[in-house]
């Protein structure tokens, strides 16, 4: 039974969304099947994550029970399980927090979500690059739908534009898949790993080229400056739902990179050690500097998310170069944290935002543009202040919400930051001398003009405009979103037992050598 | 025939790139076909060029030499059957954009800004 957990996180989804396919339009079956889905996806994947906490290095899957040079594997290591973790409990949220509203604005809803955590799922539990690309589509494809879900002329529009740029880097990928398959024969990621130290000298210039090209597709789907200018708008075309689904998926281009990365380009790698991560560097630096110019200039809560995510691309990919282990335990955190508060954020959007069921019109700016300034401090407010119950409930959350992904002090966003910074200057052994220090000060700083542009944007929503009418809320709608920022509260309390794990994974991470051990290897538990 | 293979996908591919920055959205489809024409080409020609070489072993035995990679093949057609697919899907988005905005476009309107 173990052994078949490891597929599980693909086959339930593709299962779940063939049978909301066939039971077609009958909502309360559809809303019903899909939640318990998703919740016992959310189990699975926590029984993935206790397993491969145990003593063995990692757990391998042979699909047709092919030996592992031959066919496809599933690998789940402690990565892994930790981002299926992740998908899993982004797709329980999504899934629950469209049922009241959103899932009803179009078809298929819950079967292209279901078809999306599918593709995920693959892409973080595979060991073989091409298998990676399949999922990579199909996951690619779910976003589609799930992005044009209501339709509109923006979410066409910016729908065109994502599409266009994602089929351009999967053209890359493929290139590059195939560039590295002709010069070494083989897609496995661990047989891959294991011939690296032995190129000759001209395949291995050609082998670069082809990681190269292949690291640019990553880079797209990282949405890394300069190829990540098509993110912060086309998430906010996107229902709130499907954005808050969305905050996982710059996190697959930064997964394949560390995977790839880390296998290929690790201590092992004889003569390729360290090849391309000074230019992953420097696109995580300018990833995060394009990120927070963004936040600090936009004026409506969407793309002020979107461009939160960017910063968060940008300090994961600048932190990973470090490749040191405390540094990597850290930087998992972060990304386990900014993630969930970046969907949180969109969610809470959702809620915030237009009653109607949906809005064609280009999305309201919080603060009409106005150099005069008088807009906002002439008027004094002699208003007694009455908070209402969902006034006072939508700004706590957007007040914890804040402090996360700014990362201030008592909770876990503030945690995940000092466990990647403390680290990251004791051990300076970056790309270049005094990266670490340029990286911690980019990091700072992005906590802080994270917190000016959002208390700005806080203002113009609870005390700029006392006229607002802000929608009723609906439980439905609110609850997940609620379950998800008390977790994140109570994270602040027990931040120790993640930790531990995430160290136990970085450990993982820096030793290839035990990877392509127990993939290859007799030893491992098939 | 390694020149001829060259030359169509390096044609191919700068036809591609050349339509893809276009701004009519047509120019756009018919670029990333053209890619991905390409795309498949330089796939298909990874296990190396070979004329009349088959890619399924006779026999129980047999000089691996004489046969062509099957791998390759195997991906090529997997890159086509999705290629198509989110081609057409891409096709279904452009004339959807088209209803909606009243011109073919790739910002959705006329003229600079985004």
């Amino acid at each position: 039974m173990t052994s078949h957990l490891i597929i599980l996180p693909i086959l339930l989804p593709l299962a779940v969304s063939t049978l909301l396919l066939l039971i077609g339009r009958r909502r309360r079956l559809e809303a019903g099947l899909a939640l318990a889905a998703s919740a016992a996806l959310f189990a699975v994947s926590l029984a993935l994550v206790f397993a491969t906490d145990g003593p063995g290095f990692a757990a391998t899957y042979r699909l047709g029970n092919w030996p592992a040079p031959m066919a496809i594997v599933l690998v789940a290591d402690r990565l892994s399980a930790l981002m299926v973790l992740l998908a899993s409990t982004l797709g329980l949220l999504n899934t629950a927090f469209a049922i009241t509203r959103w899932s009803r604005i179009g078809p298929y809803y819950q079967v292209l979500s279901q078809l999306l955590l599918m593709g995920l799922n693959g892409a973080f539990l595979t060991g073989d690059l091409f298998n990676l690309f399949v999922f990579f589509e199909i996951l690619l494809a779910a976003s589609y739908g799930l992005l044009l879900h209501g339709s509109g002329p923006r979410r066409v529009v910016s729908g065109l534009h994502y599409i266009v740029i994602n089929l351009v880097a999967s053209l890359l990928f493929l290139i590059g898949v195939s560039l590295i398959f002709g010069v070494t024969g083989t897609l496995n990621m661990a047989v891959l790993a294991s011939l690296i130290p032995d190129l000759p000298a001209p395949t291995r210039s050609l082998f670069h080229a082809g990681a190269a090209i292949l690291g640019v597709a990553f880079l797209v789907k990282a949405a890394a400056w300069p190829l990540g200018f098509w993110l912060p708008r086309t998430y906010d075309a996107a229902n709130p739902p499907s954005a808050a689904m969305f905050a996982i998926m710059t996190k697959v281009g930064i997964y394949a990179i560390l995977r790839l990365g880390l296998l290929c380009f690790g201590v092992d790698a004889g003569p390729s050690a360290g090849f391309g991560w000074g230019w992953v560097f420097v696109a995580g630096l300018m990833t995060l500097g394009v990120g927070l110019v963004g936040m600090l200039g936009v004026r409506d809560l969407g793309r002020l998310a979107g461009y939160s995510v960017l910063v968060s691309a940008g300090t994961l990919l600048a932190a990973m170069v470090f490749r040191n282990e405390a540094v990597l335990a850290g930087a998992l955190l972060y990304l386990m944290i900014s993630t969930l508060a970046a969907a949180a954020f969109y969610l809470l959007g959702g809620l915030i935002g237009a009653d109607g069921s949906d809005e064609f019109e280009e999305p309201s700016l919080l603060e009409s543009y106005d150099p005069e300034g008088d807009g906002l401090f002439t008027e004094e407010d002699e208003r007694a202040v009455s908070l209402t119950a969902p006034v006072g409930i939508l700004s706590a959350g957007f007040l914890i919400c804040t402090l996360l992904i700014a990362g201030i002090p008592p909770l876990p966003g503030f945690l995940a930051k000092v466990a990647m910074l403390a680290p990251l200057l004791a051990a300076p052994e970056g790309p270049f001398p005094g990266a670490a220090v340029v990286l911690a000060t980019l990091v700072i700083g992005a906590s802080l003009l994270s917190l000016i542009a959002l208390a700005r944007a806080g203002i113009q929503i609870w005390w700029g405009e006392p006229d607002r009418v802000l929608p009723t809320i609906r439980v439905g709608e609110a609850v997940p979103v609620a379950v998800l920022l008390l977790g994140l509260l109570i994270l602040t309390f027990t931040v120790e037992g993640p930790l531990g794990f995430l160290q136990r994974t970085a450990d993982q991470l820096l030793q290839p050598a035990q990877y392509i051990e127990s993939v290859l290897g007799s030893g491992g538990r098939t | 025939m390694e020149i001829v293979l060259a030359l169509a996908i390096g044609v191919l591919s700068a036809s591609g790139v050349w339509l893809v920055l276009r701004p009519r959205t047509f120019q756009v489809l018919v670029g990333i076909t053209l890619l991905s024409y390409a795309v498949n080409l330089f796939i298909f020609s990874i296990g190396g060029l070979r004329i009349g070489a088959e890619p399924i072993l006779k026999g129980a035995s047999g000089d691996v030499a004489a046969y062509a990679d099957p791998l390759p093949q195997a991906l090529v057609l997997t890159a086509i059957v999705i290629g198509f697919a989110t081609t057409a899907l891409l096709l279904v988005v452009i004339l959807a954009g088209r209803g909606l905005t009243g011109g073919d476009h790739v910002d959705g309107h006329e003229g600079g800004g985004g």
